[in-house]
């Protein structure tokens, strides 16, 4: 198959591309960008006229709910919310039902996405055994079976001794480890956080200071132990500034954001929107400034959609019983977008915090169109508008806070492996 | 955002916390509740208004005294009246708050009383009901108590009639209290000047001075001059742990005593939500003195019950 994508307006950060060029592909790969390869003769081509080309993007998280939690979403569900929403390469969570800490799950799983021929998925292994925090996981196997880097999920290691021990280890081999940083006993039965929403509302709270702690013991024994450690879903802003003091110290380590909290404060939850119940909570302007400042300066390197599908009924109940989590992976996209447009962000660096920054992240073979890479593309109208309709969307969750919101950014194709696997009618 | 609690009139179709409701009709439901304080006098203690409807108390949480009141008062305005208590049963057995109200709507009740253990919960109920249905909330979580909150102004408007010249404090367990959160949003939106709370660091939420409120960790200072001292329930099970040392400790320092009293102005009224823990949040020689209002709070609660439950059928008052 030889496709020909013409006249988009390729954004590339890795290569530095921003303008109107043609894409070549063929048997899978980029075989071109610019001027047509002599004897080219395409079977397929995409008019891509007013709109971008860039490479497919890669969520640093997104769980799937497979192994365990069909009831909530499956791998094609989700699948086929990722490609729609221009994701092409995504890294999915430990936390499934059983743990991804044994590589037959983990190939089982890799196994089965393949098959599928959506989005690539990168699985997290467990960094311990049922993510107790107690013994390290085969970290070496996990490897081999598949897995790019090591996570606790939302769960914390709460014993610093077991922490320092898996950086060591993690470190000895050159393993990332992902970790959100909160620290469990202050969070402890916290919904909200701490502050002026929670206090009206009654809802119990998750003081700030509890990222600033987790942070700072993660930070520590980061800098011991030499590890490369990956902070997922950052949410205050002293966290912002703690990340920003570890790098220029020149420790190895990078952080995301997640798309929700680029957009959402306290005063979202409104009057107990159980949509806006999540993991971290959602928290001030002042904290939702700072991580904006955060991407803007370097200091956070990526944008995920931390999607996480949830099963209507489980959204049905009051606040703090309602289930945590919102889908994400179609709205990745059009939500930087807001966040650029209105930051003044030039789209270009926008994208590069979901594509190249976030594959770098992974270490994984994606996030750019050099020639002879893996024809992994998103195709997006950036000044097409389009409602949020939770019905409409693939992923098996509905649950979103913005629904109803009326966004820039309709992903037109996407293609993985030189096929198209998502075409927008 | 709407405000899930007044119809597109701006009329009460739910009473689910204090806040959100305009000053207006705060003060309509105290007007209200005047009208149907004489009805208890009456040989025959029922008027009809509510004649034909079905009340349904659900109780997610136990209660003894709101239950009660809240039954009363539907009775006086000749509703047939449920009460249940979920927790015991269908909760038990794995059915969720929206099944346990399904079926009740099914049984056609017309109004909905609702207490839950969880913020929220009544908001919950309110959103997922036809709209011929109206919701009181008996108390959800922490959040809100707003019966108890009208109550509590109505009975400082009966004995300090110029709210506008009031100084109030509240003392104690603001943290967990709903009862608080609704006296500080009814306090405010009627005009009080000034409303104090008085507790502990760990007895205080985040930034609680942004409802409007001075904080005060010192009981000796704060009770100076007051005109009001609103007393909380201290639970049992934080009387010795995180929160506090011990009840002893507690009551030493922020107990209310006759010597406490006497910093507040020698004509203050102190009340209680009960039920209270005598000799750990107030001495007994208080809760029983001439100065305490804690046994009117209770017979002004019915009436305050029947304006809220008369207004949300539509009808007036008790004339």
């Amino acid at each position: 198959m030889k496709i020909h994508i013409k006249n988009g307006h390729v954004i590339d950060p890795k290569n530095k591309l921003d303008s109107k060029l043609d894409v070549f592909i063929e048997a899978g790969k980029i075989l071109s960008i610019g001027s047509m390869p002599e004897g080219f003769f395409a079977s397929h081509t995409i008019d891509a006229s007013n709109q971008i080309v860039c490479p497919g993007l890669v969520d640093l998280s997104a769980r799937l709910r497979e192994p365990g939690e069909e009831y909530k979403a499956t791998l094609v569900s989700e699948l086929q919310a990722a490609v729609a929403g221009g994701v092409t390469s995504l890294a999915c969570p430990p936390d499934t039902d059983p743990v991804l800490d044994e590589p037959g799950l983990v190939e089982m799983l890799r196994y089965r996405a393949k098959q599928l021929n959506l989005a690539h998925v990168y699985p997290l292994g467990a960094l311990t055994r049922q993510l107790e925090g107690k013994s390290l996981s085969e970290m070496g196997e996990l490897k081999d079976s598949g897995c790019v880097g090591f996570s606790q999920a939302n769960i914390a290691i709460i014993d610093t001794q077991v922490l320092w021990r898996a950086m060591e280890y993690a470190a000895t081999f050159g393993f990332t480890l992902f970790l959100h940083a909160e620290e469990p006993f202050l969070a402890r039965g916290g919904v909200a956080h701490d502050g002026e929403v929670a206090t009206r509302l009654g809802l119990k709270g998750i003081p700030s200071a509890a990222e600033a702690l987790a942070l700072a013991s993660i930070l520590r024994i980061a800098s011991e132990t030499k590890a490369k450690v990956h902070i997922s879903r950052l949410s205050t802003a002293e966290g912002v500034e703690m990340i920003r003091a570890a790098k220029a110290q020149g420790l190895n380590i990078s952080c995301d954001v997640s798309a929700n909290q680029l957009h959402l404060t306290e005063h979202d939850i409104a009057y107990f929107d159980a949509n806006c119940h999540l993991k971290p909570p959602v928290r001030t302007q002042r904290d939702k400034a700072a991580l904006s400042a955060g991407l803007k300066d370097g200091t956070i390197d990526a944008i995920c959609s931390d999607h996480t599908p949830v099963d209507d009924d489980a959204k049905l109940a009051p606040f703090a019983e309602a289930e945590i989590g919102a889908t994400g992976l179609e709205l990745l996209l059009t939500l930087t977008l807001k966040w650029a447009t209105s930051e003044k962000v030039p789209l270009s660096n926008a994208i590069a915090h979901l594509t190249q920054h976030s594959a770098n992240i992974l270490g994984i073979p994606a996030g750019d169109l050099s020639v002879n890479s893996d024809a992994d593309i998103c195709v997006f109208d950036a000044n097409e508008y389009w409602k949020i309709t939770s019905n409409a969307l693939k992923s098996q969750g509905k649950n979103t806070p913005f629904n109803g919101l009326e966004l820039a950014g309709k992903v037109k194709t996407t293609l993985v492996h030189g096929q198209v696997v998502y075409q927008h009618n | 955002m709407n405000n899930p609690q007044l119809d597109s009139d701006g009329r009460l179709r739910h009473l689910l916390s204090i806040e959100g409701l305009p000053k207006k009709i705060l003060n309509q439901i105290l007007d209200t509740a005047e009208s149907f304080a004489g009805v208890a006098e009456r040989e025959v203690k029922k008027v009809p208004l509510l004649r034909g409807k079905t009340v349904c108390n659900l109780f997610f949480e136990n209660s003894t005294r709101t239950r009660t009141t809240f039954e009363i008062a539907a009775k006086r305005l000749s509703a047939d009246v449920i009460s249940l208590n979920v927790n015991t049963s269908s909760q038990s057995k794995g059915e969720t708050i929206l099944d346990t109200v399904d079926n009740l709507i099914a049984m056609h009740a017309d109004m909905f009383v609702v207490r839950h253990a969880q913020s929220g919960a009544a908001h919950f109920i309110a959103k997922h009901v036809p709209e011929h249905i109206h919701v009181i909330n008996a108390g959800d979580g922490r959040h809100s108590h707003p019966t108890q909150g009208l109550l509590d102004v109505f009975t400082i408007r009966k004995y300090k009639p110029d709210l506008h010249n009031l100084r109030v404090a509240i003392v104690g367990d603001v943290l967990h209290s709903r009862v608080a959160r609704s006296e500080i949003h009814a306090l405010t939106t009627l005009g009080v000047p000034e409303v104090r709370v008085i507790a502990p660091k760990t007895l205080l939420p985040a930034e609680v001075e942004k409802m409007g409120v001075h904080v005060y960790h010192d009981i000796k200072v704060g009770l100076k001059d007051v005109d009001v001292i609103m007393m909380l329930r201290l639970q049992n099970e934080r009387m010795n742990g995180a929160m506090l040392p011990s009840a002893q400790e507690y009551f030493k320092t922020y107990g209310l005593t006759q010597e406490k009293l006497k910093l507040a102005k020698p004509d203050a009224i102190v009340l209680h939500p009960g039920p209270m823990n005598r000799g750990v949040e107030i001495d007994s020689s208080v809760a029983d003195g001439k100065q305490s209002v804690i046994l009117p709070q209770v017979t002004y609660g019915i009436a305050i019950r029947m304006a809220v439950m008369a207004m949300l059928s539509g009808g007036q008052g008790g004339n």
